[in-house]
């Protein structure tokens, strides 16, 4: 046999160890389960946004003969109200076999003295209720209009030519349910991902860690070279997984009309998403590989990784449970600003809208910067530790040691 | 003639002085039996020559420069806890390896596949390495030691846990490689095997190379014995001899340890003949499981090391009959 070993570049050394992350990675089954489990879940979730935004939109109500005038006032009044009604004329006996099978919300029998007789299943809609007890004050006021010698439908003009006109000092920001809902996923969708390649680096490290298997590769490539490659593999792993989720959340929701009439810039978001997720995921990898590195058993990764997710986890609920609804509340602006937190809730800052963008590319740079300084210190404790088996080395030891 | 040369290696973990002052070579197609206690620093020096350790001072050499990084990817080495990937298959994982090493991967393939046909594992190349038995698992270590073509073979304990007939694939490969030109150190607790493989032999002992050289010269250091056949004699008749130890004691065979000069053994011969028949009265071969008890028992080192001076061979015979002096 001829030997035909080259010096390997410091580059191919990393770019051969990435690869072989990715391929073990891509190819195995729980990786890929995961994904195909989230991809359902957000189309699916999609596709639930959808019916229930399309089941309460219309009101069914039913009139008989004898209240068939009040078709009319039902609808203008419904709309009023911001919702639609539609109204069909059927007899008493249809009426109550449609109500039961749910094909009507409600039918009108009678309008009369002030009192709207209504038959429902169980209770009646709110809505409509609301538009009812309207109507029922316009029978009597007519009723009253004209005993006392006027015409009725003057007064209603009347009436309804009444308005507030209010002036706002300092309106409110519009925010729009698409944007909720996407600020939503995408803060939902940044910590599962970053929270995922988080975990496969720490399993990854202590896989080679405790299968002793480092101690051949570290004979032939440096640490640094092996984090560097194992953090890149798992990255474009991770980036792949991101790119099919937020397609997957994307194209359902335009696929389902969730956008319709709606203005979320899809595209911006879907970029910004995955900027955020390249740098979080860097600082978060690095993390991870020198947390990792401490332990020598795949039992003992929580114990040094809690740490890094209590991290991920205070920005996660604030991004999920305050960010959407208040994107202006104090909590939610720092925790946008500090490097490690900002990832995970400036998306969805972002997707709420309402951030200059000099800001969010302020606050990318700080995040960017702080990059350099994270790899020498994970390279180095990383370093040493990763060939001390036996118990958990401590952090100060691993950061001391040269 | 290349050579690995380990100069004055020595490593502390705290108080704890893991190597003292280490130094060996191996010349290339030399196996060198590298032999000790638990602990000793056999597996410290190994993993010091392959730089997954630093040594406190002290520095490795081959064919006269320091053994780099670039030197490093051309030594095939065995650590002394198996490593493989548990969940990756046993081809990928050569090739992943040869290709660590510097191979280009049609190179890679090919080694892979002439190492496991090799040393047996060809039908398992597609079985993650956790499915394996532990016999398999480590012709697959060894697979990984071998499969980047290594100028130099640096294995702790690779022995260790296989069968006969492993064992013997295992001595083929080391002496092929051996006779291709390279070094190759070994560490083993097997000493029978260490005597019959190895050109030399280095025992250590806390850290400090205590004896080095072939068997024969190991051997030619240690304090001739001989074995008495006395019937007659009474127990611990030996015992008072002046200038001789006795060793051991098996029914009425006895062996004794007596002095380097020459004709010692005869006092205790006519010691044994005064007590009536010696039906045998022959030197002792000491093996090289006696020379490591010896050399590792010893309360303070000896002035150590006898290497490379010209041992004085005896080999002298009496079986049956005794010989007056």
């Amino acid at each position: 046999m001829s030997t035909t070993t080259a010096p390997l570049s410091p580059w191919s050394a990393v770019r051969l160890v990435a690869s072989r992350e990715i391929k073990q990675r891509a190819g195995s089954k729980a990786f890929l389960w995961t994904t195909v489990v989230l991809v359902v879940l957000i189309v699916g979730g999609a596709f639930l946004a959808q019916t229930l935004r399309g089941g309460e939109s219309t009101l069914a109500v039913g009139v008989t003969q004898e209240t068939a005038a009040l078709a009319e006032s039902v609808t203008e009044t419904a709309s009023g109200f911001g919702t639609t009604a539609e109204v069909t004329t059927v007899t008493e006996e249809e009426g109550r076999t449609q109500v039961l099978d749910g094909d009507l919300d409600a039918v009108v029998l009678s309008a009369e003295g002030g009192t709207v007789k209504v038959i429902t299943k169980s209770t009646l809609d709110t809505d409509l209720s609301s538009v009812l007890t309207v109507i029922a004050q316009q029978t009597v006021l007519a009723e009253q209009v004209t005993s006392l010698g006027g015409d009725p439908s003057d007064v209603s003009r009347a009436v309804a030519q009444a308005s507030v006109d209010v002036e706002a000092i300092e309106p409110p920001r519009e925010i729009d349910p698409s944007q909720i809902i996407s600020a939503y996923l995408v803060g939902i969708l940044m910590f599962i991902s970053l929270q995922l390649c988080g975990a496969m680096i720490a399993q990854g490290v202590v896989e080679e860690k405790s299968s002793r298997v480092v101690e051949l590769l570290l004979a032939t490539v440096r640490p640094w070279q092996l984090m560097a490659g194992k953090v890149l593999g798992i990255g474009v792993i991770g980036l792949g997984q991101v790119v099919v989720l937020v397609a997957a959340a994307a194209g359902s929701a335009a696929g389902f009309g969730l956008l319709d009439g709606m203005d979320l810039n899809l595209g911006a978001t879907v970029l910004w998403t995955i900027a955020w997720f390249l740098i979080g995921f860097t600082m978060y990898a690095l993390l991870f590989a020198a947390a990792a590195a401490l332990v020598s058993r795949q039992e003992d990764v929580g114990t040094v990784t809690t740490p890094i997710l209590m991290l991920m986890m205070i920005p996660y609920i604030v991004s999920v449970s305050v960010a959407p609804f208040a994107p202006d509340s104090p909590v939610v602006v720092w925790l946008s600003y500090l490097p490690f937190t900002s990832p995970l809730i400036m998306p969805t800052r972002v997707a709420v809208g309402g951030v200059e963008m000099w800001q969010v590319a302020v606050v990318m740079a700080v995040n960017i910067a702080l990059v350099p300084l994270l790899v020498g210190l994970a390279g180095r404790i990383y370093s040493n530790a990763v060939l001390r088996s036996g118990a958990r080395i401590k952090l100060k030891d691993a950061l001391r040691a040269a | 003639m290349p050579m690995l040369e380990i100069d004055n290696l020595s490593k502390s973990y705290g108080p704890l002085r893991a190597l003292d002052s280490m130094s060996f070579s191996v010349a290339s197609g030399e196996i060198f039996g590298f032999v000790g206690s638990n602990g000793a620093g056999k597996s410290t020096t190994m993993r010091i020559a392959l730089g997954v350790l630093a040594a406190d001072s002290g520095e490795v050499r081959w064919d006269g420069a320091p053994l780099d990084v670039a030197a490093r990817r051309t030594v095939g080495y065995m650590p002394e806890e198996r490593g493989l990937y548990p969940k990756m298959k046993v081809a990928d994982q050569l090739v992943y390896l040869a290709r660590l090493h510097g191979m280009s991967a049609s190179d890679a393939r090919a080694a892979m596949e002439h190492w496991t046909e090799k040393l047996g594992v060809a039908a398992r190349r597609d079985s993650d390495v956790q499915t394996l038995s532990l016999g398999n698992q480590q012709r697959v270590q060894l697979a990984a030691a071998l499969v980047h073509d290594p100028e130099i073979l640096v294995l702790d304990e690779p022995f260790s846990g296989l069968d006969p007939v492993a064992v013997d694939v295992m001595s083929g490969v080391l002496r092929e490689k051996a006779d291709q030109g390279a070094p190759v150190v070994f560490s083993s607790h097997q000493l029978e095997l260490v005597e019959h493989l190895c050109d030399r032999v280095g025992i250590i002992r806390a850290g400090r190379m205590v004896a080095c050289g072939t068997v024969d010269e190991l051997r030619s250091h240690a304090a001739p014995r001989w074995l008495v056949d006395a019937p007659g004699a009474a127990p611990g008749w030996a015992d008072a001899l002046p200038g001789a130890r006795v060793v051991s004691t098996t029914g009425s065979r006895t062996v004794v340890e007596v002095g380097r000069e020459p004709d010692a053994e005869q006092a205790v011969l006519q010691a044994a003949l005064a007590t009536g028949t010696v039906r045998e009265f022959a030197p002792q071969r000491a093996s090289l499981t006696d020379l490591f008890r010896d050399v590792v028992s010893a309360e303070a080192p000896s002035e150590d090391t006898p290497s490379t001076d010209t041992p004085t061979k005896t080999k002298r015979s009496f079986l049956s009959k005794g010989r007056a002096a």
